[in-house]
């Protein structure tokens, strides 16, 4: 059975108030069903929830009330099933880029031989060949956030869930990183959830956006994006793409807008 | 003037390094040599290098350099081997650190050398005395830092590993330990610093060998060349200490200078 198929089922989360203060609604009851190898991005502005709701469906947060669903299981802890790539640089300092990417597989006990195949086939298809034996610290921001991708999908888990990946990196780095995502993503086909401030960016790879009001977060708005895949970057230019960045522009601008005023 | 924080070349670094030494040398011979403080309180160099030639040659102090750095080390080591793990595990099983944490932190006030009457009641003059009271000295303060230490790795990467598929154990054995590891060897580092000064105080009672018994010797004798002879031995060896330290850090972890 092809697995990946996600269900998050009216998940909320407050955080308790800091020093007496408020509690914050972060993220308002939230209902979404993905499908497998279904490319999902989310849009929204700062603050909305999103890295709670992701952090969530990684299992490293527990909703307040709802649950999460990963093929008919409910989700309550971490596991390798469910990939994550964080809005921060989290590769290990002490391990160099094939052991990062090798971690994984290294935790479930796979036999050396194959795992090296494995890691091996990743350098490459992040374009990582020759920088092997780099420590993080030696790698551009970009090259990091490849390695960290790498080692996610080295996992091969069922879930790739993306916080915001590219969100540091110059605008021509960021497109050839998200050509080689959504190449990996057409040759291997998993459920994704990606998480970005980039409109273009949202609409060039998914096959689905949702957008999120702004704070308390809720969805607001769920886009399915007809263009056909395999996608060439010149599909920006197009007139669907176009259209539909001009729909999302408004959806963003009038949660901005709110954003904005609240504070 | 240099600006903050900018490196300086290798030989200038050291260049300057020894200057302070020879100017501190050239201070204390400018004192004693010139006459400003009697002999009595204050040997000069050249009277100190002799009598530490003396000491070497004929009263076999090579020995008592010996003994005492193993006292050193022994003690140090049985400290590390409790600390370094009871440290990790406090630092990440918060019930273990709620359990031990105040124990420590106040044990780690007690004065090691307060300690010396009675652990001389307890286990005599002889080594066992020495090495606890090192063991005492040191533990402590191994324990709460690597607690520290640990406890504060990144958490970000700890969940990284998690969403890797890392069990707890597998946390603790790949992530909390190696992202630490530079951080606990700084540590022993600086701890091995203190347990010097508690095996000269331990020798300056009820000791018939090592450095800090031939100083107290050398009091009644009002030798103060050789008592300060002994003093810079214990500086030097120091330095040699923390020298091998810091290169065998480098050499374990390479990713902290990349
Ligand atoms: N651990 C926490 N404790 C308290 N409040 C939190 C915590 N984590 C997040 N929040 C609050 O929840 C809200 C949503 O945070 P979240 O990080 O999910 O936003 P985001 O949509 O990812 O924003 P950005 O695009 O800036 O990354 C914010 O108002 C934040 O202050
Ligand atoms: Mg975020």
């Amino acid at each position: 059975m092809k697995s990946g198929s996600l269900s998050i089922e009216a998940v909320s989360r407050v955080f308790p108030g800091v020093h007496g203060g408020a509690p914050t609604r972060a993220l308002e009851p939230t209902t979404l069903s993905v499908a497998p190898n279904d490319f999902i991005t989310i849009l929204g502005p700062s603050g909305c929830g999103k890295s709670t709701l992701l952090r969530i469906v990684a299992g490293l947060d527990s909703p307040t009330s709802g649950r999460v669903l990963l093929d008919g299981r409910a989700v309550t802890r971490p596991g390798a099933d469910r990939g994550m790539v964080f809005q921060s640089y989290t590769l290990f300092p002490w391990l160099n880029v094939f052991e990062n990417i090798a971690f994984g597989l290294n935790e479930r006990g796979v036999p050396e031989a194959e795992r090296n195949a494995i890691v091996e086939s990743y350098v490459d298809k992040v374009g990582l060949r020759g920088f092997e034996r780099h420590w993080p610290k030696q790698l551009s921001g970009g090259m990091q956030q490849r390695t960290a991708i790498a080692r996610a999908l080295a996992n091969d888990p069922e879930i790739l869930l993306l916080d915001e990946p590219f969100g540091a990196l110059d605008n021509q780095t960021r497109s050839l990183m998200q050509e080689l995502l959504l190449g990996i993503w057409e040759r291997e086909r998993k459920t994704v959830l990606f998480v970005t401030h980039d409109i273009e960016e949202a609409i060039f790879m998914a096959s689905r956006v949702l957008v999120m009001s702004a704070r308390p977060g809720r969805i607001k708005a769920d886009i399915a994006v007809d263009l056909p895949y395999p996608r060439h970057y010149t599909v920006k230019t197009t007139p669907e793409f176009s259209a539909l960045k001009a729909r999302l522009t408004e959806e963003i601008r009038a949660e901005a807008v709110l954003a904005a005023t609240e504070h | 003037m240099p600006r903050p924080l900018a490196p300086i070349p290798n030989t200038q670094r050291v260049l300057l390094g020894v200057s302070f030494f020879v100017l501190f040398v050239a201070c204390w011979a400018l004192a004693t040599l010139g006459g400003f403080v009697s002999k009595i309180f204050l040997a000069d160099p050249i009277t100190m290098v002799q009598n530490g030639w003396e000491l070497l040659t004929k009263f076999g102090f090579a020995r008592d350099i010996g003994m005492t750095v193993w006292r050193v080390v022994g003690g140090f080591t049985l400290a590390a081997l409790v600390a370094v793990p009871l440290g990790i595990l406090m630092g990440a099983y918060k019930p273990v650190e709620a359990f031990f944490e105040p124990f420590v932190s106040f044990a780690r006030y007690l004065p090691a050398s307060a300690f010396i009457p009675l652990l001389i009641l307890w286990a005599g003059l002889g080594e066992t005395q020495k090495l606890l009271v090192i063991f005492i000295g040191s533990v402590f303060q191994i324990v709460l830092m690597v607690a520290v230490a640990v406890g504060a790795t990144r958490r970000d990467l700890v969940e990284a590993a998690y969403t890797l598929g890392a069990g707890d154990q597998g946390v603790v054995r790949r992530v909390l330990i190696p992202a630490n590891a530079p951080e606990i060897a700084e540590i022993l580092r600086l701890v091995l610093g203190w347990a010097w000064t508690y095996v000269i105080v331990a020798e300056l009672i009820g000791s018939s060998e090592g450095i800090g018994h031939m100083i107290i010797e050398s009091q009644s004798l009002m030798a103060t060349g050789q008592i300060i002879f002994g003093i810079i031995v214990i500086g030097l060896i120091g330095l040699i200490s923390d020298f091998l330290f810091k290169a065998l850090n480098r050499g374990l972890f390479p990713w902290r200078l990349a």
